[in-house]
C-alpha cells in the first residue's frame, strides 16, 4: 500500500466518521467543530488530487470564514445541549431510513457504471495550480466572475436589511 | 485511485447530510448539513475533473479545468447563501426565541 492510498483511506474514514458525528452530536458547538474536521479532510483530498488552489480556498472560506460565522451565531443564541429541541423517535428512525435508502439506490445504480476502469489522476497534472486556474477564470469565465461579485453585494445588502432591527 | 472510490465516498457524505436534514430539528444544524452536502458534491467535481484530465492531457492541456472553476463558483454562492441564511435564522430567533423548525410552521396556518 503506497502512501497516497494510505492517506486516501485515512482521510475517507475520518471524513465519514466526522460527518456522522456532526449529525449525532447533541451540542451544536460540537457539531460545528466536527464539521470543521470534515472540511479539513476534504481539503486533504484536494491536496491528494493536486488541486492546491481549491484546497487553500476551501480552508480559508469554509473552515475559516463560514464556520466562524456559525460559531458566532450559536454563541449569540446561547444554544447548548439542554436547549436542544426534543425530537420524535419515529421521525428520527424515518429520517435515517430515508437517508439509507437513498445511499442504497445511488450505490446500486453506480456500482456497475462505465466509470469502473477510470482512474483519477493523483499528485500530478497542473490544472489545479493557481496559474492555470487564474488564466481560465479571467479569460473564459470573466463574465460569471463579475456577476458573482454582484451576487455577493446583493447578499451583503440582504443580510444587513434582514438583520436590522425594525 | 479508481474514480469509483471517490464516487462512493461522496455519495456516503451526501447521504449523511440528507439524513441529518431529515432527523435534526435545530435550524442551524440543518443548515450545516446542507453545507456538508455541498462539500460532497465539490469533492466529486474535483475528482471528475482530474479523471477527465488524465484521459486527455495531450490533446488539451486544460482538459477538466472547468470542473475546478465550477467548484470555485459553488464556494462563492455557498458563502453568499450562508450569509443570508444565518441572518434569517438570527431574525427568527429574535422574534420567537427558538430555532426549532417544528415550532416555525406559521406559514402553514
Amino acid at each position: 500500500m503506497t502512501l497516497t492510498q494510505f492517506l486516501f483511506w485515512f482521510l475517507s474514514a475520518l471524513s465519514i466518521f466526522s460527518a456522522i458525528m456532526v449529525v449525532i452530536s447533541k451540542n451544536p458547538v460540537h457539531s460545528v467543530l466536527w464539521l470543521i474536521i470534515v472540511f479539513f479532510t476534504i481539503s486533504g483530498h484536494y491536496i491528494l488530487l493536486n488541486a492546491q488552489f481549491l484546497a487553500i480556498v476551501n480552508l480559508i472560506v469554509y473552515a475559516g470564514a463560514i464556520m466562524v460565522l456559525f460559531l458566532f451565531v450559536i454563541m449569540l443564541m446561547n444554544l447548548n445541549a439542554e436547549t436542544e429541541p426534543q425530537k420524535n423517535k419515529w421521525l428520527k428512525i424515518t429520517g435515517v431510513i430515508g437517508g439509507g435508502a437513498l445511499l442504497l439506490v445511488l450505490v446500486a445504480a453506480l456500482k456497475d457504471a462505465d466509470t469502473r476502469n477510470q482512474m483519477a489522476q493523483m499528485g500530478t497534472g497542473d490544472i489545479g495550480l493557481i496559474h492555470n486556474l487564474g488564466m481560465a477564470l479571467f479569460k473564459e469565465y470573466v463574465i460569471p466572475f463579475e456577476i458573482s461579485s454582484i451576487l455577493f453585494l446583493s447578499a451583503m445588502v440582504g443580510a444587513v436589511v434582514i438583520g436590522k432591527k425594525e | 485511485m479508481p474514480i469509483n472510490y471517490y464516487i462512493f465516498l461522496s455519495v456516503a457524505l451526501f447521504c449523511i447530510g440528507v439524513a441529518g436534514v431529515l432527523t435534526r430539528r435545530n435550524a442551524i444544524i440543518i443548515f450545516m448539513c446542507i453545507e456538508l452536502m455541498l462539500n460532497a458534491v465539490n469533492l466529486l467535481l474535483v475528482a471528475f475533473s482530474k479523471m477527465h484530465h488524465a484521459v486527455l492531457p495531450v490533446l488539451d492541456p486544460n482538459a477538466g479545468i472547468n470542473g475546478q472553476l465550477f467548484v470555485f463558483f459553488i464556494m462563492v454562492v455557498a458563502a453568499a447563501e450562508v450569509c443570508v441564511g444565518l441572518a434569517i435564522i438570527a431574525m427568527l430567533y429574535r422574534n420567537t426565541h427558538s430555532v426549532d423548525v417544528n415550532f416555525l410552521n406559521r406559514l402553514k396556518h
